[in-house]
Protein backbone atom coordinates (compact mmCIF):
# COMPACT_ATOMS: atom_id res chain seq x y z
CA UNK A 1 0.00 0.00 0.00
CA UNK A 2 1.23 3.45 -0.88
CA UNK A 3 1.29 5.97 1.92
CA UNK A 4 0.65 9.56 0.93
CA UNK A 5 3.23 12.12 1.98
CA UNK A 6 2.35 15.60 3.09
CA UNK A 7 3.74 18.57 1.22
CA UNK A 8 6.26 19.21 4.01
CA UNK A 9 7.45 15.62 3.99
CA UNK A 10 7.94 15.69 0.23
CA UNK A 11 9.86 18.95 0.38
CA UNK A 12 11.96 17.66 3.27
CA UNK A 13 12.85 14.50 1.40
CA UNK A 14 13.76 16.47 -1.69
CA UNK A 15 15.96 18.77 0.41
CA UNK A 16 17.78 15.80 1.92
CA UNK A 17 18.21 14.32 -1.55
CA UNK A 18 19.72 17.55 -2.81
CA UNK A 19 22.06 17.64 0.17
CA UNK A 20 23.20 14.09 -0.55
CA UNK A 21 23.74 14.98 -4.20
CA UNK A 22 25.86 18.00 -3.28
CA UNK A 23 27.94 15.87 -0.90
CA UNK A 24 28.41 13.25 -3.59
CA UNK A 25 29.56 15.77 -6.22
CA UNK A 26 31.81 17.39 -3.65
CA UNK A 27 33.25 14.01 -2.63
CA UNK A 28 33.94 13.00 -6.25
CA UNK A 29 35.46 16.35 -7.11
CA UNK A 30 37.91 16.23 -4.23
CA UNK A 31 39.06 12.59 -4.66
CA UNK A 32 42.90 12.43 -4.63
CA UNK A 33 43.91 12.30 -8.30
CA UNK A 34 46.55 9.57 -8.05
CA UNK A 35 47.03 9.06 -11.78
CA UNK A 36 47.91 12.65 -12.52
CA UNK A 37 50.24 12.78 -9.56
CA UNK A 38 52.09 9.65 -10.60
CA UNK A 39 52.38 10.29 -14.32
CA UNK A 40 52.76 13.96 -15.05
CA UNK A 41 54.44 15.58 -12.12
CA UNK A 42 58.13 15.59 -11.66
CA UNK A 43 58.67 14.23 -8.13
CA UNK A 44 61.22 16.92 -7.46
CA UNK A 45 58.71 19.61 -8.42
CA UNK A 46 56.09 17.92 -6.31
CA UNK A 47 58.45 17.92 -3.35
CA UNK A 48 59.13 21.61 -3.90
CA UNK A 49 55.43 22.32 -3.90
CA UNK A 50 55.23 20.78 -0.45
CA UNK A 51 54.98 17.14 0.36
CA UNK A 52 55.10 15.16 -2.88
CA UNK A 53 52.36 13.02 -4.34
CA UNK A 54 50.19 12.81 -1.22
CA UNK A 55 49.42 16.54 -1.26
CA UNK A 56 48.86 16.81 -4.97
CA UNK A 57 45.19 16.73 -4.13
CA UNK A 58 44.05 20.36 -4.07
CA UNK A 59 43.78 22.18 -0.77
CA UNK A 60 40.03 22.22 -1.25
CA UNK A 61 38.80 20.03 1.61
CA UNK A 62 36.97 16.79 1.22
CA UNK A 63 33.49 16.60 2.82
CA UNK A 64 34.94 14.48 5.61
CA UNK A 65 37.73 16.95 6.37
CA UNK A 66 35.17 19.75 6.27
CA UNK A 67 32.90 17.93 8.71
CA UNK A 68 35.85 17.41 11.04
CA UNK A 69 36.71 21.13 10.94
CA UNK A 70 33.12 22.14 11.56
CA UNK A 71 32.94 19.78 14.51
CA UNK A 72 36.24 20.93 16.01
CA UNK A 73 35.45 24.63 15.61
CA UNK A 74 31.92 24.35 16.93
CA UNK A 75 32.90 22.22 19.91
CA UNK A 76 35.19 25.00 21.16
CA UNK A 77 33.79 28.26 19.85
CA UNK A 78 35.06 30.67 22.51
CA UNK A 79 38.83 30.07 22.88
CA UNK A 80 41.14 33.04 22.54
CA UNK A 81 44.81 32.47 21.63
CA UNK A 82 45.71 36.01 20.69
CA UNK A 83 44.70 38.29 17.81
CA UNK A 84 45.04 35.75 15.01
CA UNK A 85 43.49 32.73 16.67
CA UNK A 86 40.08 33.21 18.24
CA UNK A 87 37.11 30.87 18.38
CA UNK A 88 34.35 31.32 15.82
CA UNK A 89 31.90 32.26 18.59
CA UNK A 90 34.04 35.24 19.59
CA UNK A 91 34.43 36.41 15.99
CA UNK A 92 30.70 36.14 15.35
CA UNK A 93 29.97 37.94 18.60
CA UNK A 94 32.15 40.87 17.49
CA UNK A 95 30.37 41.03 14.15
CA UNK A 96 26.93 40.74 15.72
CA UNK A 97 27.72 43.44 18.27
CA UNK A 98 28.73 45.83 15.46
CA UNK A 99 25.71 44.95 13.34
CA UNK A 100 23.27 45.33 16.22
CA UNK A 101 24.93 48.55 17.40
CA UNK A 102 24.75 50.15 13.98
CA UNK A 103 21.31 48.75 13.29
CA UNK A 104 19.69 50.01 16.48
CA UNK A 105 21.34 53.42 16.13
CA UNK A 106 19.88 53.58 12.64
CA UNK A 107 16.46 52.48 13.91
CA UNK A 108 16.56 55.15 16.61
CA UNK A 109 17.10 57.77 13.91
CA UNK A 110 15.11 56.32 11.00
CA UNK A 111 11.85 55.44 12.73
CA UNK A 112 11.14 58.82 14.40
CA UNK A 113 12.38 60.67 11.30
CA UNK A 114 10.30 58.41 9.05
CA UNK A 115 7.27 59.16 11.24
CA UNK A 116 7.81 62.88 10.79
CA UNK A 117 8.36 62.55 7.05
CA UNK A 118 5.35 60.29 6.62
CA UNK A 119 3.12 62.73 8.50
CA UNK A 120 4.04 65.83 6.54
CA UNK A 121 4.04 66.26 2.78
CA UNK A 122 6.27 69.31 3.06
CA UNK A 123 8.84 67.49 5.13
CA UNK A 124 8.64 64.52 2.81
CA UNK A 125 9.34 66.56 -0.28
CA UNK A 126 12.12 68.49 1.45
CA UNK A 127 13.96 65.36 2.61
CA UNK A 128 13.29 63.19 -0.42
CA UNK A 129 16.11 64.51 -2.68
CA UNK A 130 18.68 63.82 0.04
CA UNK A 131 17.39 60.32 0.58
CA UNK A 132 17.41 59.61 -3.15
CA UNK A 133 20.97 60.90 -3.43
CA UNK A 134 22.38 59.10 -0.39
CA UNK A 135 20.52 55.81 -0.76
CA UNK A 136 22.41 54.40 -3.78
CA UNK A 137 25.86 55.05 -2.26
CA UNK A 138 27.65 51.84 -1.35
CA UNK A 139 28.02 51.93 2.42
CA UNK A 140 31.70 51.00 2.08
CA UNK A 141 32.33 54.23 0.21
CA UNK A 142 31.77 55.97 3.55
CA UNK A 143 34.58 54.00 5.16
CA UNK A 144 37.49 56.38 4.47
CA UNK A 145 35.42 59.33 5.60
CA UNK A 146 34.43 57.45 8.74
CA UNK A 147 38.02 56.42 9.50
CA UNK A 148 39.18 60.00 8.98
CA UNK A 149 36.56 61.61 11.18
CA UNK A 150 35.96 58.94 13.84
CA UNK A 151 39.60 57.74 13.94
CA UNK A 152 38.55 54.35 15.31
CA UNK A 153 38.30 51.26 13.14
CA UNK A 154 35.64 49.47 15.13
CA UNK A 155 33.44 52.56 15.45
CA UNK A 156 33.85 53.18 11.73
CA UNK A 157 32.49 49.71 11.01
CA UNK A 158 29.49 50.52 13.20
CA UNK A 159 29.02 53.77 11.31
CA UNK A 160 29.02 51.93 7.99
CA UNK A 161 26.35 49.58 9.32
CA UNK A 162 24.39 52.58 10.57
CA UNK A 163 24.47 54.21 7.14
CA UNK A 164 23.44 51.11 5.24
CA UNK A 165 20.61 50.26 7.69
CA UNK A 166 19.23 53.76 7.70
CA UNK A 167 17.61 54.03 4.27
CA UNK A 168 15.31 51.01 4.07
CA UNK A 169 13.96 51.75 7.56
CA UNK A 170 13.53 55.44 6.82
CA UNK A 171 11.77 54.90 3.52
CA UNK A 172 9.53 52.12 4.78
CA UNK A 173 8.55 53.98 7.93
CA UNK A 174 7.68 57.11 5.96
CA UNK A 175 5.75 55.05 3.44
CA UNK A 176 3.89 53.08 6.09
CA UNK A 177 2.97 56.18 8.07
CA UNK A 178 1.89 58.13 4.99
CA UNK A 179 -0.38 55.30 3.88
CA UNK A 180 -2.31 54.65 7.07
CA UNK A 181 -5.94 54.26 6.01
CA UNK A 182 -7.87 57.52 6.19
CA UNK A 183 -10.75 55.76 7.92
CA UNK A 184 -8.63 54.92 10.95
CA UNK A 185 -7.33 58.45 11.20
CA UNK A 186 -10.88 59.75 10.87
CA UNK A 187 -11.96 57.45 13.70
CA UNK A 188 -9.15 58.84 15.83
CA UNK A 189 -10.18 62.39 14.94
CA UNK A 190 -13.85 61.88 15.76
CA UNK A 191 -12.79 60.33 19.07
CA UNK A 192 -10.61 63.37 19.79
CA UNK A 193 -7.58 61.16 20.38
CA UNK A 194 -4.54 63.24 21.35
CA UNK A 195 -1.54 63.22 18.96
CA UNK A 196 0.68 61.03 21.11
CA UNK A 197 -1.99 58.40 21.66
CA UNK A 198 -2.84 58.54 17.96
CA UNK A 199 0.82 57.98 17.05
CA UNK A 200 1.21 54.97 19.33
CA UNK A 201 -2.23 53.40 19.21
CA UNK A 202 -3.29 54.05 15.62
CA UNK A 203 -0.43 55.04 13.29
CA UNK A 204 2.26 52.80 14.76
CA UNK A 205 0.24 49.56 14.72
CA UNK A 206 -1.13 50.43 11.28
CA UNK A 207 2.33 51.06 9.86
CA UNK A 208 4.10 48.35 11.88
CA UNK A 209 4.12 45.68 9.15
CA UNK A 210 5.70 48.10 6.66
CA UNK A 211 8.18 49.38 9.25
CA UNK A 212 9.17 45.85 10.16
CA UNK A 213 9.71 44.95 6.52
CA UNK A 214 12.10 47.90 6.34
CA UNK A 215 13.90 46.68 9.45
CA UNK A 216 14.18 43.21 7.97
CA UNK A 217 15.69 44.54 4.75
CA UNK A 218 18.07 46.73 6.76
CA UNK A 219 19.21 43.83 8.87
CA UNK A 220 19.84 41.72 5.76
CA UNK A 221 21.93 44.46 4.19
CA UNK A 222 23.80 45.11 7.45
CA UNK A 223 24.79 41.47 7.69
CA UNK A 224 26.02 41.52 4.08
CA UNK A 225 28.01 44.70 4.64
CA UNK A 226 29.64 43.75 7.94
CA UNK A 227 31.74 41.02 6.28
CA UNK A 228 33.20 43.46 3.76
CA UNK A 229 33.60 46.18 6.38
CA UNK A 230 35.53 43.88 8.72
CA UNK A 231 37.78 42.73 5.89
CA UNK A 232 38.72 46.39 5.56
CA UNK A 233 39.07 47.39 9.20
CA UNK A 234 40.55 44.09 10.39
CA UNK A 235 41.27 42.98 13.92
CA UNK A 236 38.17 41.05 14.89
CA UNK A 237 34.92 39.78 13.48
CA UNK A 238 33.80 37.19 11.00
CA UNK A 239 34.86 39.29 7.98
CA UNK A 240 38.36 39.60 9.35
CA UNK A 241 38.34 35.87 10.09
CA UNK A 242 37.55 35.06 6.45
CA UNK A 243 40.30 37.33 5.20
CA UNK A 244 42.81 36.03 7.74
CA UNK A 245 42.10 32.40 6.82
CA UNK A 246 42.46 33.29 3.15
CA UNK A 247 45.91 34.70 3.96
CA UNK A 248 46.61 31.42 5.77
CA UNK A 249 45.40 29.60 2.63
CA UNK A 250 43.05 27.62 4.83
CA UNK A 251 40.18 27.04 2.41
CA UNK A 252 38.56 24.76 4.97
CA UNK A 253 38.25 27.60 7.45
CA UNK A 254 37.05 30.01 4.76
CA UNK A 255 34.34 27.53 3.82
CA UNK A 256 33.45 27.09 7.45
CA UNK A 257 33.19 30.87 7.91
CA UNK A 258 30.98 31.15 4.82
CA UNK A 259 28.68 28.52 6.29
CA UNK A 260 28.54 30.35 9.62
CA UNK A 261 27.76 33.69 7.92
CA UNK A 262 24.86 32.00 6.17
CA UNK A 263 23.56 30.38 9.37
CA UNK A 264 23.68 33.60 11.38
CA UNK A 265 22.13 35.61 8.54
CA UNK A 266 19.32 33.11 8.31
CA UNK A 267 18.76 33.25 12.08
CA UNK A 268 18.62 37.06 12.06
CA UNK A 269 16.14 37.03 9.20
CA UNK A 270 13.91 34.47 10.86
CA UNK A 271 13.80 36.58 14.04
CA UNK A 272 12.35 39.36 11.93
CA UNK A 273 10.06 36.85 10.26
CA UNK A 274 8.61 36.00 13.69
CA UNK A 275 8.30 39.69 14.64
CA UNK A 276 6.57 40.45 11.32
CA UNK A 277 4.01 37.76 11.98
CA UNK A 278 3.34 39.23 15.40
CA UNK A 279 2.52 42.73 14.12
CA UNK A 280 0.78 41.61 10.94
CA UNK A 281 -2.95 42.18 10.69
CA UNK A 282 -5.51 41.06 8.22
CA UNK A 283 -7.95 43.59 6.89
CA UNK B 1 -42.68 73.60 18.16
CA UNK B 2 -40.90 76.71 16.92
CA UNK B 3 -40.40 77.84 20.51
CA UNK B 4 -37.72 75.20 21.09
CA UNK B 5 -34.50 76.01 19.22
CA UNK B 6 -33.55 73.03 17.06
CA UNK B 7 -30.80 70.78 18.37
CA UNK B 8 -28.87 70.89 15.10
CA UNK B 9 -29.10 73.88 12.83
CA UNK B 10 -27.47 73.99 9.39
CA UNK B 11 -27.43 77.38 7.73
CA UNK B 12 -26.69 78.13 4.11
CA UNK B 13 -24.06 75.42 3.81
CA UNK B 14 -22.02 75.18 0.60
CA UNK B 15 -18.95 73.25 -0.44
CA UNK B 16 -16.82 73.94 -3.49
CA UNK B 17 -13.79 72.02 -4.68
CA UNK B 18 -11.05 73.54 -6.80
CA UNK B 19 -11.39 72.35 -10.37
CA UNK B 20 -8.83 69.71 -11.32
CA UNK B 21 -8.21 71.49 -14.63
CA UNK B 22 -7.60 74.80 -12.92
CA UNK B 23 -10.80 76.51 -14.03
CA UNK B 24 -13.68 77.70 -11.93
CA UNK B 25 -14.25 75.89 -8.64
CA UNK B 26 -16.92 73.19 -8.71
CA UNK B 27 -19.72 73.77 -6.23
CA UNK B 28 -21.05 70.41 -5.13
CA UNK B 29 -23.94 71.79 -3.10
CA UNK B 30 -25.04 75.17 -1.89
CA UNK B 31 -27.92 76.84 -0.03
CA UNK B 32 -28.32 73.81 2.19
CA UNK B 33 -30.53 74.61 5.17
CA UNK B 34 -32.09 72.17 7.57
CA UNK B 35 -32.51 71.45 11.24
CA UNK B 36 -32.83 68.38 13.37
CA UNK B 37 -34.61 68.23 16.73
CA UNK B 38 -33.38 66.23 19.68
CA UNK B 39 -34.28 62.58 19.39
CA UNK B 40 -35.16 62.87 15.73
CA UNK B 41 -34.01 60.31 13.17
CA UNK B 42 -33.30 62.01 9.86
CA UNK B 43 -32.39 60.23 6.66
CA UNK B 44 -30.86 61.90 3.61
CA UNK B 45 -31.08 60.40 0.19
CA UNK B 46 -30.17 61.47 -3.32
CA UNK B 47 -28.09 60.37 -6.25
CA UNK B 48 -24.35 59.82 -6.04
CA UNK B 49 -22.32 63.00 -6.30
CA UNK B 50 -24.87 65.28 -4.67
CA UNK B 51 -22.61 65.78 -1.67
CA UNK B 52 -24.45 63.77 0.98
CA UNK B 53 -21.25 62.35 2.38
CA UNK B 54 -19.62 65.77 2.32
CA UNK B 55 -22.47 67.20 4.38
CA UNK B 56 -22.07 64.35 6.85
CA UNK B 57 -18.32 64.94 7.04
CA UNK B 58 -18.91 68.62 7.70
CA UNK B 59 -21.36 67.74 10.48
CA UNK B 60 -18.75 65.35 11.87
CA UNK B 61 -16.11 68.08 11.71
CA UNK B 62 -13.91 66.02 9.38
CA UNK B 63 -14.42 68.42 6.48
CA UNK B 64 -14.95 72.17 6.40
CA UNK B 65 -17.70 73.99 4.56
CA UNK B 66 -16.80 76.64 2.00
CA UNK B 67 -19.55 78.86 3.35
CA UNK B 68 -22.29 78.44 5.91
CA UNK B 69 -22.47 77.30 9.51
CA UNK B 70 -23.46 74.32 11.54
CA UNK B 71 -24.63 74.76 15.11
CA UNK B 72 -25.20 71.89 17.47
CA UNK B 73 -26.70 72.43 20.89
CA UNK B 74 -26.11 76.17 20.52
CA UNK B 75 -22.41 75.84 19.68
CA UNK B 76 -20.78 76.07 16.30
CA UNK B 77 -19.30 72.87 14.90
CA UNK B 78 -15.64 73.64 14.20
CA UNK B 79 -13.96 70.25 14.27
CA UNK B 80 -14.43 66.63 15.23
CA UNK B 81 -15.91 66.03 18.65
CA UNK B 82 -16.83 63.17 20.91
CA UNK B 83 -20.31 64.70 20.98
CA UNK B 84 -20.89 63.35 17.51
CA UNK B 85 -20.39 59.64 16.92
CA UNK B 86 -19.72 58.52 13.37
CA UNK B 87 -20.53 55.15 11.84
CA UNK B 88 -18.51 54.74 8.68
CA UNK B 89 -19.69 52.80 5.65
CA UNK B 90 -16.45 50.84 5.61
CA UNK B 91 -16.91 50.13 9.35
CA UNK B 92 -13.33 51.49 9.88
CA UNK B 93 -12.46 49.02 12.62
CA UNK B 94 -8.81 48.74 13.51
CA UNK B 95 -7.87 45.28 12.30
CA UNK B 96 -5.08 44.78 14.83
CA UNK B 97 -7.50 45.18 17.74
CA UNK B 98 -10.13 42.73 18.90
CA UNK B 99 -13.82 43.67 19.02
CA UNK B 100 -13.53 44.52 22.72
CA UNK B 101 -10.35 46.53 22.17
CA UNK B 102 -11.93 48.47 19.31
CA UNK B 103 -14.88 49.50 21.46
CA UNK B 104 -12.68 50.05 24.52
CA UNK B 105 -10.45 52.36 22.48
CA UNK B 106 -13.45 54.62 21.92
CA UNK B 107 -14.61 54.37 25.55
CA UNK B 108 -11.11 55.16 26.81
CA UNK B 109 -10.99 58.16 24.46
CA UNK B 110 -14.23 59.45 25.94
CA UNK B 111 -13.48 58.82 29.59
CA UNK B 112 -9.69 58.84 29.92
CA UNK B 113 -9.77 58.66 33.71
CA UNK B 114 -11.82 55.48 33.91
CA UNK B 115 -10.25 52.32 35.32
CA UNK B 116 -9.51 49.38 33.03
CA UNK B 117 -12.33 47.40 34.53
CA UNK B 118 -14.85 50.20 34.14
CA UNK B 119 -13.87 50.75 30.50
CA UNK B 120 -14.18 47.05 29.86
CA UNK B 121 -17.58 46.74 31.53
CA UNK B 122 -18.92 49.74 29.63
CA UNK B 123 -17.60 48.40 26.31
CA UNK B 124 -19.06 44.97 27.03
CA UNK B 125 -22.48 46.50 27.68
CA UNK B 126 -22.57 47.91 24.16
CA UNK B 127 -21.12 44.77 22.60
CA UNK B 128 -23.97 42.90 24.26
CA UNK B 129 -26.45 45.50 23.00
CA UNK B 130 -25.54 44.77 19.37
CA UNK B 131 -25.64 41.03 19.99
CA UNK B 132 -21.93 40.28 19.74
CA UNK B 133 -21.54 38.66 23.15
CA UNK B 134 -19.04 35.82 22.77
CA UNK B 135 -17.25 37.38 19.82
CA UNK B 136 -15.54 40.09 21.87
CA UNK B 137 -12.08 38.54 21.59
CA UNK B 138 -12.24 38.06 17.85
CA UNK B 139 -10.35 40.21 15.38
CA UNK B 140 -12.40 42.04 12.73
CA UNK B 141 -11.00 39.77 10.00
CA UNK B 142 -12.73 36.83 11.70
CA UNK B 143 -16.13 38.54 11.55
CA UNK B 144 -18.69 38.72 8.78
CA UNK B 145 -19.55 42.06 7.19
CA UNK B 146 -22.69 42.40 9.31
CA UNK B 147 -20.85 41.65 12.53
CA UNK B 148 -18.16 44.20 11.68
CA UNK B 149 -20.80 46.87 11.16
CA UNK B 150 -22.35 45.93 14.50
CA UNK B 151 -19.00 46.58 16.15
CA UNK B 152 -19.00 49.96 14.40
CA UNK B 153 -22.44 50.64 15.84
CA UNK B 154 -21.38 49.51 19.32
CA UNK B 155 -18.32 51.74 19.12
CA UNK B 156 -20.34 54.78 18.05
CA UNK B 157 -23.03 54.26 20.72
CA UNK B 158 -20.50 53.44 23.46
CA UNK B 159 -19.25 57.02 23.65
CA UNK B 160 -22.86 58.12 24.24
CA UNK B 161 -22.70 60.94 21.69
CA UNK B 162 -25.30 63.67 21.56
CA UNK B 163 -25.74 62.88 17.92
CA UNK B 164 -25.01 59.95 15.65
CA UNK B 165 -23.89 60.34 12.05
CA UNK B 166 -24.15 57.36 9.74
CA UNK B 167 -22.82 57.25 6.21
CA UNK B 168 -24.62 54.44 4.40
CA UNK B 169 -23.85 52.11 7.25
CA UNK B 170 -25.52 49.09 5.69
CA UNK B 171 -24.62 49.76 2.06
CA UNK B 172 -22.10 46.94 1.88
CA UNK B 173 -24.31 44.31 3.54
CA UNK B 174 -26.54 41.70 1.96
CA UNK B 175 -30.28 42.28 2.19
CA UNK B 176 -30.98 39.73 4.94
CA UNK B 177 -28.20 40.93 7.24
CA UNK B 178 -29.21 44.50 6.55
CA UNK B 179 -32.75 43.79 7.70
CA UNK B 180 -31.61 42.23 10.95
CA UNK B 181 -29.27 45.11 11.78
CA UNK B 182 -31.88 47.71 10.85
CA UNK B 183 -34.26 46.09 13.34
CA UNK B 184 -31.58 46.23 16.00
CA UNK B 185 -30.77 49.83 15.23
CA UNK B 186 -34.47 50.68 15.47
CA UNK B 187 -34.59 49.04 18.88
CA UNK B 188 -31.43 50.71 20.18
CA UNK B 189 -32.50 54.14 18.94
CA UNK B 190 -35.88 53.74 20.58
CA UNK B 191 -34.17 52.83 23.87
CA UNK B 192 -31.58 55.59 23.82
CA UNK B 193 -33.64 58.37 22.18
CA UNK B 194 -30.61 58.99 19.98
CA UNK B 195 -30.57 61.90 17.54
CA UNK B 196 -29.47 60.49 14.19
CA UNK B 197 -28.44 61.83 10.80
CA UNK B 198 -28.15 59.00 8.30
CA UNK B 199 -27.30 58.78 4.62
CA UNK B 200 -28.95 55.97 2.73
CA UNK B 201 -29.71 54.94 -0.83
CA UNK B 202 -32.33 52.50 0.32
CA UNK B 203 -35.86 53.92 0.25
CA UNK B 204 -37.28 51.16 2.44
CA UNK B 205 -34.53 51.66 4.99
CA UNK B 206 -35.33 55.37 5.15
CA UNK B 207 -39.04 54.67 5.64
CA UNK B 208 -38.44 52.07 8.33
CA UNK B 209 -36.02 54.13 10.40
CA UNK B 210 -36.62 57.83 9.95
CA UNK B 211 -38.86 60.58 11.24
CA UNK B 212 -37.93 62.85 8.40
CA UNK B 213 -36.44 62.14 4.99
CA UNK B 214 -34.48 64.83 3.17
CA UNK B 215 -34.23 64.50 -0.59
CA UNK B 216 -31.31 66.05 -2.37
CA UNK B 217 -31.32 67.17 -5.99
CA UNK B 218 -28.48 66.19 -8.29
CA UNK B 219 -25.13 67.97 -8.14
CA UNK B 220 -23.37 70.17 -8.94
CA UNK B 221 -25.18 72.90 -7.03
CA UNK B 222 -27.19 70.22 -5.28
CA UNK B 223 -29.73 71.31 -2.68
CA UNK B 224 -32.14 69.78 -0.29
CA UNK B 225 -35.09 69.82 -2.63
CA UNK B 226 -37.78 68.25 -0.48
CA UNK B 227 -38.37 67.13 3.05
CA UNK B 228 -40.74 64.24 3.63
CA UNK B 229 -42.32 63.86 7.05
CA UNK B 230 -42.45 60.19 7.82
CA UNK B 231 -45.79 59.88 9.57
CA UNK B 232 -45.73 56.13 10.08
CA UNK B 233 -46.45 55.44 13.76
CA UNK B 234 -43.81 53.95 16.05
CA UNK B 235 -42.95 51.34 17.14
CA UNK B 236 -42.53 50.09 13.59
CA UNK B 237 -42.39 46.48 12.51
CA UNK B 238 -40.73 45.52 9.27
CA UNK B 239 -43.37 42.87 8.67
CA UNK B 240 -46.36 45.18 9.18
CA UNK B 241 -45.11 48.54 8.04
CA UNK B 242 -46.42 48.27 4.47
CA UNK B 243 -49.96 47.84 5.80
CA UNK B 244 -49.90 51.37 7.18
CA UNK B 245 -52.03 53.72 5.06
CA UNK B 246 -49.18 56.24 4.72
CA UNK B 247 -46.62 53.70 3.60
CA UNK B 248 -47.21 53.68 -0.15
CA UNK B 249 -47.81 57.42 -0.53
CA UNK B 250 -44.46 58.04 1.13
CA UNK B 251 -42.68 55.32 -0.76
CA UNK B 252 -44.11 56.40 -4.12
CA UNK B 253 -43.19 59.97 -3.40
CA UNK B 254 -39.59 58.99 -2.63
CA UNK B 255 -39.20 56.71 -5.62
CA UNK B 256 -40.77 59.32 -7.91
CA UNK B 257 -38.29 61.84 -6.67
CA UNK B 258 -35.27 59.62 -7.19
CA UNK B 259 -36.40 58.42 -10.61
CA UNK B 260 -37.58 61.65 -12.16
CA UNK B 261 -37.97 64.77 -10.03
CA UNK B 262 -34.37 64.88 -8.77
CA UNK B 263 -33.26 65.70 -12.32
CA UNK B 264 -35.70 68.56 -12.77
CA UNK B 265 -34.03 70.35 -9.94
CA UNK B 266 -30.95 70.54 -12.11
CA UNK B 267 -32.49 73.74 -13.44
CA UNK B 268 -31.54 75.30 -10.10
CA UNK B 269 -27.93 75.33 -11.21
CA UNK B 270 -28.63 78.15 -13.61
CA UNK B 271 -30.59 80.12 -11.06
CA UNK B 272 -28.27 80.91 -8.18
CA UNK B 273 -30.98 82.76 -6.29
CA UNK B 274 -33.51 79.98 -6.54
CA UNK B 275 -35.44 79.28 -3.33
CA UNK B 276 -33.21 77.51 -0.86
CA UNK B 277 -35.96 76.29 1.43
CA UNK B 278 -37.23 72.86 0.44
CA UNK B 279 -40.87 71.98 -0.04
CA UNK B 280 -42.32 69.78 2.67
CA UNK B 281 -44.27 66.67 1.82
CA UNK B 282 -46.57 65.38 4.51
CA UNK B 283 -48.67 62.34 3.65
CA UNK B 284 -51.18 63.38 6.28
CA UNK B 285 -52.21 66.27 4.02
CA UNK B 286 -52.58 63.90 1.12
CA UNK B 287 -54.85 61.42 2.74
CA UNK B 288 -57.71 63.75 3.54
CA UNK B 289 -58.81 64.50 -0.04
CA UNK B 290 -58.10 61.09 -1.56
CA UNK B 291 -58.49 58.36 1.05
CA UNK B 292 -57.72 54.99 -0.60
CA UNK B 293 -54.37 55.75 -2.22
CA UNK B 294 -53.05 52.68 -0.55
CA UNK B 295 -53.64 50.43 -3.51
CA UNK B 296 -51.96 52.55 -6.13
CA UNK B 297 -49.31 50.35 -7.72
CA UNK B 298 -45.90 51.68 -6.79
CA UNK B 299 -43.85 53.42 -9.41
CA UNK B 300 -40.26 52.40 -10.03
CA UNK B 301 -39.07 49.14 -8.63
CA UNK B 302 -41.31 46.06 -8.75
CA UNK B 303 -42.86 45.07 -5.45
CA UNK B 304 -42.31 41.75 -3.91
CA UNK B 305 -43.84 42.97 -0.67
CA UNK B 306 -47.26 43.15 -2.25
CA UNK B 307 -47.15 39.60 -3.49
CA UNK B 308 -46.05 38.26 -0.14
CA UNK B 309 -48.58 40.30 1.80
Amino acid sequence: MKTRLTLNQKAGLLSLGLFALILLVWYLATLPDAKVAAANVDPEYAALMGGGAASSASSFPTPVAMAQTVWERLSDPFYDNGPNDKGIGIQLAYSLARVLGGFFLAAAVAIPLGFAIGNSRVFYQAINPYVQLLKPISPLAWMPLALYTIKDASASAIFVIFICSLWPMLINTAHGVANVRRDWLDVARTLEVNPLRKAFRVILPAAAPTILTGMRISMGIAWLVIVAAEMLVGGTGIGYFVWNEWNNLSITNVLFAILMIGVVGMALDSIFGVLSKRVAYQE
Amino acid sequence: MSAIPPFLQVENLARAYPSPTGGEAITVFDHVNFHIHKGEFVCVTGHSGCGKSTILNILAGLDAATTGNVFMDGREVAGPSLDRGVIFQSHALMPWLTVLENVSFAVKSRWASWSKQKVRDHAMRYIELVGLMGAEHKKPSQLSGGMKQRVGIARAFSIEPKMLLMDEPFGALDALTRGVIQDELLKICAETQQTVFMITHDVDEAILLSDKIMLMSNGPHARIAEIVNNTLPRPRERSAIHKQPHYYPIRNHLVDFLVSRSKQFGALRDAPDAPSSPTVFDPADLLVPEPPVVHTPPVGKPHIHLVNA
